[in-house]
């Protein structure tokens, strides 16, 4: 093709685009007159170089649209009719620009049609008051305004006939003086185009697979000189391998592009649909600027389109059922994008309908993907996942909106292709959100490398939420419901999947063993476990697809090369989760199993150990992260306190209290909490016990450090107060991190008739930025709502002596000032039944009481919606 | 194959291999080269004629087995199986024969059409026939060998 036309083809592209979003925010500020200045400029140096590149359809075209544009600028009324009708000339150029793109010549055809419209539209705009007819009519310029004139001239004496000076010369009038005020973005934008160069994909494409064989190659010397211990090559190589992991995270970052790329378009989508559906809609776009690789990008432009069609769509009602609900008769559709590790996480979010479960559970049965007593065994999470079952759509007739054939099935399997995993939530009557999570790159991913059948296999880290060793005589054992395999972590129950089973090495179920290494996965909202036969390590690796002769194998995504040359398979987890899911659909539901046998009083996991005297102390499992054993040779100690080096980081080690001694050999015991990023270990002399107990402190105590002594296994013993610790190891640990300071910190208010589990979720919710008051029952926490106490959310137990919490949510939701508070049930038993009756009371989300993550996510998770709200 | 080298027309160059006995040619245009697999990582799940996947020089190539992808028998005392290396619409291929022959150039007029009780895996995947002094050589279309088993498995 002409360099000068496919230079033209690509600057006028992403002019247009810049249009499209400009024309939408211009009606709905039509006095803004910089925005005007900028779509006019845009527009007009596209018709200079249609005269100039001898296209003559073109040039009538956006001449008619600039006429009518210029009018505008003079003073006309801009009427939502004069923007559609700009947006369709836009449209109109644009196709004409695909066929020009295709066959290299402007295809034949007329465009009288719009031209006339234009014109009349033109002469509408002069009758109506302030119009003027002339365009060479001055009038004084408004501060940000560019004269006609000036334009003009300016476009005019620029040299010929070379394509380049031809573009750039409209731009220049952006660096005018004239244009000293409201111009800023255009300013930084002309500074940073002079710094920018343009570079064909292709050849980052090429950079990037390179520098993934570089990464491969170094990975390959790494293993072999870390076979030779005291290897000459072992310097030069950990600068290579310095070298290498910058020159890999440079040459990422040249395929970083800001996610707004992909949402460009969605303020047109969103403003045609607003006219198409006599919908009010607004789009709210938060995070644009978070930047992804270019090729995961464009994976998602389309799903995510698709996402908010779907929302303008089935999820938002129409003014008159929304002023029914008693909702502003506007909805919102809210994007937003952030990054969170080596993921960029993108929400779909509107304050909709909601899904519809019972229709979605009716469908799904009428579908024979479940039967009717699944069915009923199954979370509201579980159902709505539903929605993203191919050919599942609710909606009895289809639209032209979103009824395209393609539905949430067809995003998901886009989001799959790329390693990403989805998830919905949504609250009936309050609006759903979408949730996807990718990673920034698809090239190379952070994998754990597992053994299964003699084989090994790569888990991507993304889904690896914990590794848990099972043993037939430790509290983690795997245990049966029939065939179901399920394993008890902190008082929930996990249902296994054998990786030996699902790839066929073991088809006998029961001779799989009750030891083994269990991969804590999570899809979406579903956790299960992996049991492997062995873990191995983690690894960078880098994705390569799979061969089309196996793609076809739900249970891989890819394969890669591993250090040592070996070629191995990657497990997918949304692949796993399916097959889980297909082999005994049952069991996959963890909020409904039943937890530890109900009874009235409440049992807690107990961890028993020694310190510093024969007596026992406790603390709640719950509470701890990892209970690990390290070789006091490692311990270091420095500016007075222990340290160890963990996980790659510095993990400071406290003694539970002076009597413990750090040994002088041998291995240390330590109970390891962690928050986020940071670890702390807890110096005990000897782990002894792991028991389930009903807990009543019985005696209080004074000392710190205590909580109080109770009797665990009809023994005295201590219950250790865990956030007298904490702030030992970082002084700052029950201060807001970063980012929640830049949110502020919310309030949260904690109800619980007892003293033990108000004194042991306090400081968890403290250390989770959370601002915490705690009542001991509904009577108090009632009392403190009337006194005027707001708070962002309410965590409350359910059984409860007196007011219960059903009881407490009732009244919550019936007091105007509070109707809109989170609450979040606590029980230690979740059944049907209390669903049902929770969701009738008006809870927003059900936790078990010993599960801190879930109870965290649940936070977060309500907390983020209300402050969008 | 003496007697037809002086046949005029258009000719085409094959590499022979041997699988269960039976000798195949492979244009020689599509084969990028031979090799000796090794380190071959099993793909559970996947049809029994899928080998495996190996690395070779960087690349994951996906390794069939052609005696099992023709339907031919397994010999008892078989050697260290050798690989064809082939590039099938843009992803590599290792075709596994028992072992490679000479380059053969064949003119294409003397190429004969399958008998017609050719066993029907043969037939499918086969182009014609050619009759050698010492036996027949049997013309192996290697889209159909991996396009065929690729549709057999996403059934």
């Amino acid at each position: 093709m002409d360099d000068l036309l496919r230079e033209f083809l690509t600057e006028t592209n992403e002019s247009l685009g810049v249009v499209d979003v400009e024309l939408v925010r211009f009606e709905q500020e039509p006095n803004n007159a910089s925005i005007l200045a900028n779509i006019f400029r845009l527009v007009h140096t596209i018709k200079g170089t249609c005269g100039f590149l001898g296209l003559p359809r073109l040039e009538a075209l956006t001449h008619a649209a600039e006429t009518l544009m210029g009018k505008f600028r003079e003073g006309a009324p801009v009427t939502g009719d004069a923007v559609t009708l700009i947006l369709f000339t836009i449209d109109r150029i644009k196709d004409i620009l695909d066929e020009l793109e295709k066959s290299q010549q402007e295809p034949v055809g007329s465009d009288h049609d719009l031209i006339g419209q234009l014109h009349g539209m033109l002469q509408q705009s002069e009758r109506a008051p302030g119009a003027s007819i002339d365009q060479k009519l001055e009038r004084p310029l408004r501060p940000g305004e560019v004269s006609l004139y000036e334009l003009e001239r300016v476009f005019r004496e620029t040299p010929g006939p070379g394509s380049a000076p031809l573009i750039q010369a409209a731009p220049a009038p952006k660096s005018a003086p004239v244009e000293k005020k409201k111009d800023d973005e255009d300013r930084t934008e002309s500074k940073l185009a002079n710094q920018s160069i343009r570079v064909n994909v292709d050849t980052l494409e090429h950079l990037m697979t390179m520098v993934s064989e570089l990464v491969l190659t170094r990975n390959q010397l790494l293993e072999m000189v870390r076979q030779h211990e005291d290897s000459e090559f072992k310097a030069p190589l950990q600068r290579l391998s310095t070298v290498t992991a910058e020159l890999q995270e440079g040459v990422m970052k040249t395929r970083m592009q800001p996610v707004g790329n992909a949402w460009q378009k969605l303020p047109r989508v969103v403003r045609d649909l607003t006219t198409e559906l006599g919908k009010q809609i607004e789009l709210e776009m938060n995070g644009a600027e978070t930047e992804l690789d270019r090729q995961v990008l464009d994976l998602i432009k389309d799903p995510l389109t698709h996402m908010v069609r779907n929302s303008a769509d089935h999820g938002l009602e129409t003014p008159e059922q929304r002023r029914a609900a008693g909702k502003p008769e506007k909805g919102t559709v809210r994007l937003s994008a952030y990054h969170e590790g080596g993921y960029i996480i993108i929400e779909v979010a509107d304050d909709g309908r909601g899904l519809d479960t019972g229709k979605i559970k009716a469908k799904a049965i009428a579908n024979g993907l479940v039967s009717e007593a699944d069915a009923e065994k199954m979370s509201e999470a579980q159902i709505q996942r539903f929605i993203f079952t191919p050919g599942f759509s609710t909606v009895s007739t289809v639209t032209n909106i979103s009824g395209r054939g393609v539905g949430m099935d067809v995003v998901r399997a886009n989001i799959d292709q790329i390693g990403g995993t989805i998830d919905v939530k949504s609250v009936r009557g309050r609006g759903m959100s979408v949730t996807i999570k990718i990673p920034l790159t698809l090239a190379i991913i952070s994998a754990l490398i597992v053994e299964s059948g003699g084989h090994r296999f790569a888990i991507p880290q993304l889904s690896v939420v914990e590794l848990v060793r099972a043993r037939s005589d430790s509290e983690h054992r795997i245990e049966r419901i029939k065939d179901a395999a399920v394993l008890r972590l902190r008082n929930k129950l996990l249902p296994l999947a054998s990786l030996n089973e699902l790839l066929g090495f073991d088809r006998d179920k029961r001779h799989a063993a009750e030891d083994g290494f269990v991969v804590v996965t999570q899809v979406g909202r579903e956790i299960f476990g992996v049991v492997v036969d062995g873990l191995l390590h983690t690894e960078e690796i880098v994705v390569k697809p799979m061969s089309t002769m196996l793609r076809h194998i739900g249970l891989f995504s890819g394969n890669t090369i591993l250090g040592d040359g070996s070629v191995i398979l990657i497990i997918d987890p949304n692949g796993l989760a399916q097959a889980l899911g297909a082999e005994a659909r049952g069991a996959s539901h963890i909020e409904e199993t039943p937890e530890v046998p109900a009874e009235t009083e409440q049992s807690v996991s107990m961890l028993v150990f020694r310190a510093g005297s024969p007596h026992p102390k406790a603390v709640p499992l719950s509470l701890i992260t990892r209970l690990e054993e390290i070789d006091v040779n490692r311990i270091e100690f420095s500016n007075g306190r222990y340290l160890v080096q963990y996980r790659g980081q510095l993990m400071p080690l406290i003694p539970i209290n002076n009597d413990v001694k750090v040994k002088d050999r041998g291995l240390q015991s330590l109970l390891v909490f962690s928050d986020d990023n940071r670890s702390m270990g807890l110096m005990v002399d000897e782990i002894v016990d792991i028991v389930d107990d009903t807990l009543n402190i019985e005696i209080g105590s004074n000392h710190p450090g205590v909580l109080g002594s109770a009797v665990i296994k009809s023994q005295a013993t201590e219950v250790i107060d865990i956030e007298h610790y904490l702030p030992q190891a970082f002084g700052d640990w029950f201060r807001p991190r970063q980012q929640s300071t830049a949110r502020h910190a919310r309030s949260l208010l904690l109800i619980d008739d007892s003293v033990f589990f108000r004194n042991m979720l306090a400081p968890v919710l403290k250390a989770a930025g959370y601002e915490v008051t705690t009542a001991a029952g509904g009577e108090e926490a009632i009392g403190l709502l009337q006194h005027g106490r707001r708070f962002d959310v309410i965590l409350t137990d359910i059984d409860m002596p007196g007011m219960s919490g059903f009881d407490f949510a009732e009244l919550v939701r019936n007091d105007p000032h509070n109707a809109e508070v989170p609450v979040i049930g606590l029980s230690s038993m979740i059944s049907q039944e209390f669903i049902a009756r929770g969701r009738e009371a008006g809870f927003h989300d059900y936790v078990a009481k010993f599960d801190r993550q879930g109870l965290i996510a649940a936070l977060k998770e309500q907390t983020a919606d209300m402050q969008a709200a | 194959m003496r007697a037809e080298s002086h046949s005029s027309g258009p000719s085409t160059e094959y590499v022979t291999a041997m699988i269960g006995g039976q000798l195949f040619g492979l244009p020689i245009a599509r084969v990028q080269d031979v090799f000796m697999p090794e380190r071959l990582t099993s793909v559970p799940l996947s049809s029994p004629e899928i080998a495996g996947i190996l690395n070779l020089r960087g690349r994951i190539i996906t390794i069939v087995d052609m005696r099992l992808r023709l339907g031919v028998p397994q010999p008892e005392n078989a050697g260290q199986p050798m690989a064809v290396g082939i590039e099938h619409r843009g992803e590599s291929y290792g075709l596994l024969i028992d072992d490679v022959g000479e380059v053969m150039t064949l003119p294409d007029s003397l190429r004969e059409n399958n008998p017609v009780n050719l066993d029907a895996r043969l037939a499918e995947v086969s182009s014609g026939v050619f009759r050698l002094a010492s036996q027949l050589l049997v013309v192996l279309n290697i889209d159909r060998v991996l396009h065929v088993s690729a549709q057999i498995k996403a059934a």
